[in-house]
C-alpha cells in the first residue's frame, strides 16, 4: 500500500521549481516556530509545574522590548515571504511573449480543447515538452477551474469572460487535470490529463489535423455566414471598423477612453456591441448574443487574429 | 441627586431591574440603537456598492432605465420624507418637555407622511408593471439596452423595497410609540423610546435621500 | 492552611423558577447561555455526523458509499452546519453570554429580552436550514458560489440560505448586545484595562458581528431574489459578474473567521493566567491585538480569491494585507508562552486544551501564510491543503478553545465538578486523533487533491485512509466529554465559588452563580489576573 504514495509532487513546468522553493522555505520556517512554541510550551509546563497547591506565578516586567521584538521579526519574516510569493506570481501571470495558445471551453462536467490548427480534444491536452503554453479559457455554464499539480498552475473558468494561464512542461508524461472549483454532482469527475509529449510527437500528433480545419478558417467561414463582411470591409467603406491588422492595437472609443484590441474586447464587442464603440462610428451593430455558441466565438476571435494588415496603398 | 427623587426612580415603572438608574438605561438604549443603525448601513452598504460597480460598467443603460422612473413622484416622495424626519424630530421634542398631546399629534403626523411615502411609491410600482419594466419574462425595454436595463431594475426593487420594507417597519414603530405616548408610558423623564424611534426614523430618511440621487437622477441635468 | 469552605448555594439560577416556561420565557443571559449550549451541541453532533459521513466516502478512491449528489450535500451541509449553527455562535453565546455580565460585575446584558429574541431567532434560523436539509439538502458548498446556486443547482437554495439569513440576525443582536454592555454595564472600578481579557475579545468579536454580518444578509438576499426573480445580478448572460458575488460573500466570511477565532483566543487568554496563576505577560498588547485582529480582517478578503480572475494588483494588496493580519496573532502566541515562564503551571484539563490550542493554533496560522503568498496559494487554493489549514484553526484553534472554557467554567455554571481523568484522557484522545485527520491533508492537498471531490486518484488513497482512521478517533474524543459531563451534573463533586484558585469577578460569587450574579454589586479596585502571593487570598 505504501508503494505507489506519493508524498511529494512531481515538478514538471519551469515555475514548479520556484513554487516548491518558496513552499520549501515556508516550511522550514513553519517547521521551526512551531517547534520553538511547542518546545517552550513543553518545557514550561515541565519545569514550572505546580507543586505546591497554593503557589502562584511570578509577574516579571520589562517586556516592552520583547514585544517590540517578536512584532517585528515575525513582521520583516512575513514581508519576505510577501516579496518572494510576489515574485513567483509576476512570473506565474506574465506568459511569455510567444506562447502557444490553446481555447478551452469548459463545461459541466467536461473540458473541450481547441487547438488553433482544428484539432479538438475532449477531457485531454496535448501539449510539446520546452514550450510555453497559453491556456484561453472560458465556460459555458458555472465557474470551473483548470488545475494541473505537476504544474502548479491554477485559474478558475467564469463564464461571460476569458481567463488564462500559461505554463511550459519540462518533463514529458501524462498529468492530472483536475476542475478545482465546485461546480455541481459531477464535480470529482471533471478531470483529464495533459499528455506532454516530444515536439517532433506532437507535430505528429497535431498534423492528424481537425476535421473542419484551423479555428481560423473556420471563422473566416462564420464570418461570411453571419453577414460580418457587410460592414465590416477592409477597403473602409464599411459602416464597421476595418479588422485587418486590428487585434493587438488600441483604439480610441466613442465615450473618449482607449481601450486594447484583445480576445475580451473582441468577445464584447460582438455579444454586447453598444458597449464600447470605436471612435467615429455609429452603434448600430447588432448583437449575436445567442445566436453564436463559446467556440464559434473562439473560430471568430482566431480568424480577427488572423487578419493582418494591408498594405498601405501609395497615392500617386 | 435628593434621596426622594433617587427612591422615585429606582422604583420608576420603566427601569430595568439591570439597570442602575434611568439615565444608564437610556444611555444604554441610545446606543444601542446606534450600533444597529451602524448594521443597517453595513446592509444597505453591500446593495449600494453592487448598484455603483454595475453602473459604472453600464452607465448608458442605467441611465436610460433611470429616465423611465418619475422624477415628479420621487422628488414629492423626498419631500414627503424630509417633512416627515421634521415631524419626528418635533416629536422627539415634544417628548421631552413632557407635551403628551403634541408629541402624539406629531407622531401621527408623521405616521401619515410615511403612509403618503407608501402610497406613492405603489403608484411609482403600478406604473413600472404597466410599462412592462418589471424584471422578469415580461420585461420589455429598447433594444440596445435591454439587459442592463433589466439589471438596474433588478436593484431598483431591491433597493426600494428594502426601503419600503423599513418605512413600514417604521410606521409600525411609531405605532407602538403613539400608543405608550397615550397610555402615559413616555413621560418627561422617560422619553428615550421616542428618542431611539427617531433616530430609526431619521436612518430610513438618509437612505432615501441616497437612493433618489442614484436611482432617479443619472443624467439629468436642471435645464 | 485553612480548608476553603465548598458548598452549593440553595438558591441559584438553576432552581430559581421550574418548568419549562421558566426557561422558554427567560431573561437570565445564564439560562439563555445554557439553551445555547444545548442548541450548539446538537448542531455540532449532527455535522460532525455529516464529517463521518464524508470520512466514510474518503476511505476510498471510487466513489461507492454514497452518490455524487449526495456527497455534494454532505459537505455543504457539514460546512454550513458547522460555520453558521455551530462555530460562529459557540463561544460568544455559550461563553460569552455566561461570562460577559459576570465577568464586568453586571447583573446582566445590556437587553436581556433582546438576547432571547436572539436564542429564537438562531432556533427559526436552525429550523429552517434543517428543513432543507430534510427534504432534499444543499449542494452548492457552504459558500453558495454563483452563478452555480443561483442558475444550476437543483437543491434547496433559498431555504437554506434563509435559515443562514435568519441566523444571521441572532449574531448581531449578539454583538450588538455585547457592545452596548461593555461600554455601559461595567460595575464602579472596572476600566476597560482592568477587563479580564476574555472581554476584549468578546468586544472584538462583537465588532465583527455587527460589521460584517449584515454584508452577507445582503449578499445572500440577492442569491435568493436571482434564484426566485431571475433578476441576474451575478449572472453573465444578463451582464452581471459571478465574481461580484464572491467580493460580497468574502467581505463577510472572511471576518467571520475571526468571528470563530477572536473569542477561543479569549478563552486561551483566560486558562493561561488562571493555570499559571498570573496575569497573562503584555496584557495591552494582547488586548489591542484582538482589535487589530478585527480591523485588519476586513481588509484581506481577496485572499480567497486569487485564482478567481482578480487582477495582479488587487492580489498583491490582499497579500500583503493577509500578511499584516499574521502579526496580532503571533504576538498573542508569544504573549502566551511567556506568561507560562515562571508560572505556576497546573496541568488540569483545561490547561491541556489550552496547551493544545497555542500548539495547533501555531500550526494552523503558520499555514496561513503559506496561502498569503499569492505564487504559492496559486498551487493550493482549493485543494485538502486549504481544508487542513482552516480545519486547524477551528478544530484545532477555537473547539480545543471552546472545549477549554467549557471545562473551566463548568463548575461555575453548574456546581459540580467533572472526573478529572476521563477530561484528560479525552483531550489527549481529541488530540491525537485530530493531528491524524487532519495533517495527513496538507499533504495530500499539495500532492494536487481538490477539495469537494468524493471520487479521487488512488495514489492518494493512503493519505486518505490516515485521516479517516484519525477521524474516527476524534469522535470518540468528542462523544467522551458529553458523557462525563451529563453525569456531573447529578453525581460530581460540589465545586464550591473557586475551585482553581483563580482571580476574576466570576470566582467571587458561589458556584452556580445566583440570578442578579453577584449579592452585591462588586466595586473593583485590583487590575486583572492579580494574583496575590498565595493563592489562599482570594479562594473563598
Amino acid at each position: 500500500m505504501w508503494t505507489g504514495t506519493p508524498l511529494f509532487p512531481e515538478q514538471a513546468s519551469t515555475m514548479a521549481g520556484r513554487v516548491d522553493n518558496l513552499y520549501f522555505f515556508l516550511l522550514a520556517i513553519s517547521i521551526f516556530f512551531s517547534l520553538l512554541i511547542a518546545g517552550l510550551i513543553v518545557f514550561y509546563a515541565i519545569k514550572y509545574r505546580r507543586r505546591d497547591p497554593n503557589s502562584v506565578g511570578e509577574v516579571f516586567h520589562g517586556g516592552m522590548l520583547l514585544e517590540i521584538t517578536w512584532t517585528v521579526i515575525p513582521f520583516v519574516i512575513a514581508m519576505i515571504i510577501f516579496v518572494w510569493g510576489a515574485s513567483v506570481y509576476f512570473a506565474m501571470s506574465r506568459p511569455p511573449d510567444e506562447t502557444l495558445n490553446i481555447y478551452v471551453v469548459g463545461k459541466q462536467w467536461m473540458w473541450k480543447f481547441q487547438h488553433l490548427d482544428g484539432q479538438r480534444e475532449i477531457n485531454e491536452l496535448h501539449v510539446p515538452v520546452g514550450r510555453p503554453v497559453k491556456l484561453i479559457m472560458t465556460s459555458e455554464d458555472v465557474i470551473h477551474d483548470v488545475f494541473v499539480p505537476a504544474f502548479r498552475v491554477k485559474a478558475d473558468v467564469i463564464p461571460g469572460r476569458y481567463t488564462n494561464l500559461w505554463f511550459q512542461p519540462t518533463k514529458p508524461g501524462r498529468y492530472h487535470l483536475f476542475c478545482a472549483e465546485h461546480c455541481g454532482t459531477r464535480h470529482s469527475g471533471m478531470t483529464g490529463e495533459v499528455i506532454v509529449m516530444e515536439p517532433s510527437e506532437f507535430q505528429a500528433w497535431l498534423s492528424g489535423g481537425g476535421p473542419e480545419g484551423s479555428l481560423a478558417s473556420a471563422g473566416a467561414k462564420l464570418f461570411q455566414d453571419l453577414a460580418c463582411n457587410t460592414c465590416h470591409r477592409p477597403d473602409a467603406q464599411g459602416r464597421g471598423p476595418v479588422l485587418e491588422g486590428l487585434f493587438g492595437k488600441t483604439v480610441q472609443l466613442q465615450s473618449g477612453e482607449t481601450n486594447t484590441v484583445d480576445e475580451a474586447y473582441v468577445r464584447e464587442s460582438i455579444l454586447n456591441p453598444a458597449a464600447k464603440v470605436a471612435g467615429g462610428f455609429q452603434p448600430i451593430m447588432p448583437t449575436f448574443q445567442g445566436l453564436v455558441t463559446e467556440e464559434q466565438l473562439l473560430e471568430l476571435i482566431e480568424y480577427v487574429k488572423s487578419l493582418k494588415a494591408l498594405p498601405q496603398v501609395q497615392p500617386r | 441627586m435628593s434621596p426622594e427623587v433617587a427612591h422615585a426612580e429606582a422604583h420608576h415603572p420603566a427601569l430595568a431591574h439591570h439597570f442602575d438608574s434611568l439615565e444608564q438605561q437610556s444611555e444604554a438604549t441610545t446606543l444601542g440603537m446606534w450600533v444597529f443603525l451602524v448594521t443597517e448601513v453595513l446592509f444597505f452598504g453591500g446593495l449600494f456598492a453592487t448598484y455603483m460597480i454595475y453602473r459604472n460598467w453600464y452607465p448608458d443603460a442605467f441611465a436610460a432605465a433611470s429616465h423611465e422612473l418619475d422624477v415628479t413622484l420621487g422628488t414629492v416622495n423626498t419631500v414627503v420624507l424630509i417633512t416627515s424626519s421634521l415631524t419626528m424630530a418635533l416629536a422627539v421634542h415634544a417628548a421631552q418637555l413632557g407635551q403628551r398631546k403634541l408629541l402624539m399629534t406629531f407622531l401621527i403626523l408623521t405616521m401619515i407622511l410615511g403612509a403618503v411615502f407608501l402610497g406613492i411609491k405603489s403608484v411609482e410600482y403600478y406604473h413600472k408593471f404597466v410599462e412592462h419594466h418589471i424584471p422578469g419574462p415580461g420585461f420589455q425595454f429598447e433594444k440596445e439596452y435591454v439587459r442592463h436595463a433589466q439589471l438596474f431594475f433588478s436593484l431598483y426593487f431591491v433597493m426600494t423595497g428594502l426601503h419600503a420594507l423599513h418605512m413600514i417597519i417604521g410606521i409600525g414603530i411609531m405605532l407602538v410609540m403613539l400608543w405608550w405616548s397615550w397610555n402615559g408610558t413616555i413621560t418627561e423623564e422617560y422619553s428615550s423610546p421616542i428618542e431611539i424611534s427617531g433616530l430609526y426614523w431619521h436612518f430610513v430618511d438618509i437612505v432615501w435621500i441616497f437612493l433618489f440621487p442614484l436611482l432617479y437622477l443619472i443624467g439629468r441635468h436642471a435645464h | 492552611m485553612p480548608t476553603p469552605t465548598v458548598f452549593m448555594p440553595p438558591r441559584h439560577y438553576l432552581n430559581d423558577g421550574y418548568g419549562i416556561k421558566s426557561w422558554l420565557l427567560t431573561r437570565d443571559h445564564k439560562r439563555i447561555a445554557l439553551l445555547y449550549l444545548a442548541s450548539v451541541t446538537f448542531f455540532f453532533f449532527l455535522g460532525g455526523a455529516m464529517a463521518v459521513l464524508i470520512r466514510v466516502e474518503l476511505a476510498t478512491p471510487a466513489g461507492d458509499f454514497v452518490t455524487d449528489e449526495t456527497y455534494n450535500k454532505l459537505f455543504t451541509m457539514h460546512g454550513v452546519m458547522m460555520v453558521f449553527f455551530f462555530l460562529i455562535p459557540a463561544i460568544p453565546s455559550v461563553l460569552g453570554n455566561f461570562l460577559v455580565p459576570i465577568m464586568i460585575g453586571a447583573k446582566d446584558l445590556a437587553f436581556p429580552k433582546l438576547n432571547l429574541a436572539s436564542w429564537y431567532i438562531y432556533i427559526i434560523g436552525a429550523s429552517f436550514t434543517t428543513y432543507s436539509l430534510v427534504t432534499g439538502g444543499l449542494d452548492t458548498g457552504w459558500t453558495f458560489y454563483t452563478p452555480f446556486s443561483t442558475v444550476s443547482s437543483s437543491s434547496n437554495v433559498i431555504s437554506a440560505a434563509l435559515g443562514v439569513f435568519i441566523t444571521g440576525f441572532s449574531s448581531i443582536l449578539t454583538g450588538l448586545n455585547f457592545i452596548v454592555t461593555t461600554h455601559r454595564m461595567r460595575a464602579p472600578g472596572m476600566t476597560w484595562f482592568r477587563m479580564p481579557l476574555f472581554m476584549w475579545s468578546m468586544y472584538a468579536t462583537s465588532l465583527i458581528m455587527v460589521l460584517g454580518t449584515p454584508v452577507v444578509a445582503i449578499t445572500i438576499v440577492l442569491v435568493a431574489a436571482e434564484r426566485l426573480f431571475h433578476f441576474g445580478f451575478f449572472d453573465p448572460r444578463v451582464g452581471g459578474d459571478p465574481v461580484l458575488f464572491q467580493h460580497l460573500f468574502w467581505f463577510y466570511s472572511h471576518p467571520a473567521v475571526y468571528i470563530m477565532v477572536l473569542p477561543a483566543m479569549g478563552v486561551i487568554s483566560e486558562l493561561v493566567a488562571a493555570f499559571c496563576r498570573k496575569q497573562v505577560f503584555g496584557y495591552s498588547f494582547v488586548a489591542f491585538a484582538s482589535l487589530a485582529i478585527a480591523v485588519l480582517g476586513f481588509l484581506v478578503w481577496g485572499h480567497h480569491m486569487f485564482v478567481a480572475g482578480i487582477s495582479v494588483y488587487a492580489a498583491l494588496i490582499f497579500s500583503i494585507l493577509s500578511f499584516l493580519v499574521a502579526v496580532p496573532s503571533a504576538v498573542k502566541v508569544f504573549n502566551w508562552t511567556a506568561t507560562m515562564y515562571k508560572g505556576s503551571v497546573s496541568w488540569q484539563t483545561p490547561m491541556l486544551y489550552a496547551i493544545g490550542f497555542i500548539g495547533l493554533f501555531t500550526i494552523g496560522g503558520l499555514t496561513g501564510l503559506f496561502l498569503a503568498a499569492v505564487g504559492l496559494d496559486i498551487h493550493v487554493t482549493d485543494t485538502y491543503f486549504i481544508v487542513a489549514h482552516f480545519h486547524y484553526i477551528m478544530v484545532g484553534g477555537t473547539i480545543m478553545g471552546y472545549l477549554g472554557g467549557l471545562h473551566y467554567w463548568w463548575p461555575k455554571i453548574s456546581g459540580r465538578l467533572y472526573n478529572e481523568y476521563l477530561a484528560k484522557l479525552s483531550a489527549a484522545i481529541i488530540f491525537v486523533g485530530f493531528n491524524l485527520t487532519f495533517f495527513p491533508q496538507f499533504v495530500v492537498g499539495y500532492l494536487g487533491m481538490p477539495r469537494r471531490y468524493h471520487a479521487y486518484p488512488p495514489e492518494f488513497q493512503v493519505l486518505n485512509v490516515l485521516s479517516s482512521a484519525g477521524a474516527s478517533i476524534l469522535g470518540v474524543g468528542y462523544l467522551l466529554p458529553m458523557f462525563y459531563l451529563m453525569w456531573s451534573l447529578r453525581y460530581g463533586k460540589i465545586a464550591g465559588s473557586n475551585p482553581w484558585g483563580a482571580v476574576g469577578l466570576e470566582w467571587t460569587t458561589t458556584s452556580p452563580p445566583p440570578t442578579a450574579n453577584f449579592a452585591e454589586t462588586p466595586i473593583v479596585t485590583w487590575e486583572a489576573y492579580d494574583y496575590k502571593p498565595t493563592v489562599e487570598h482570594h479562594v473563598a
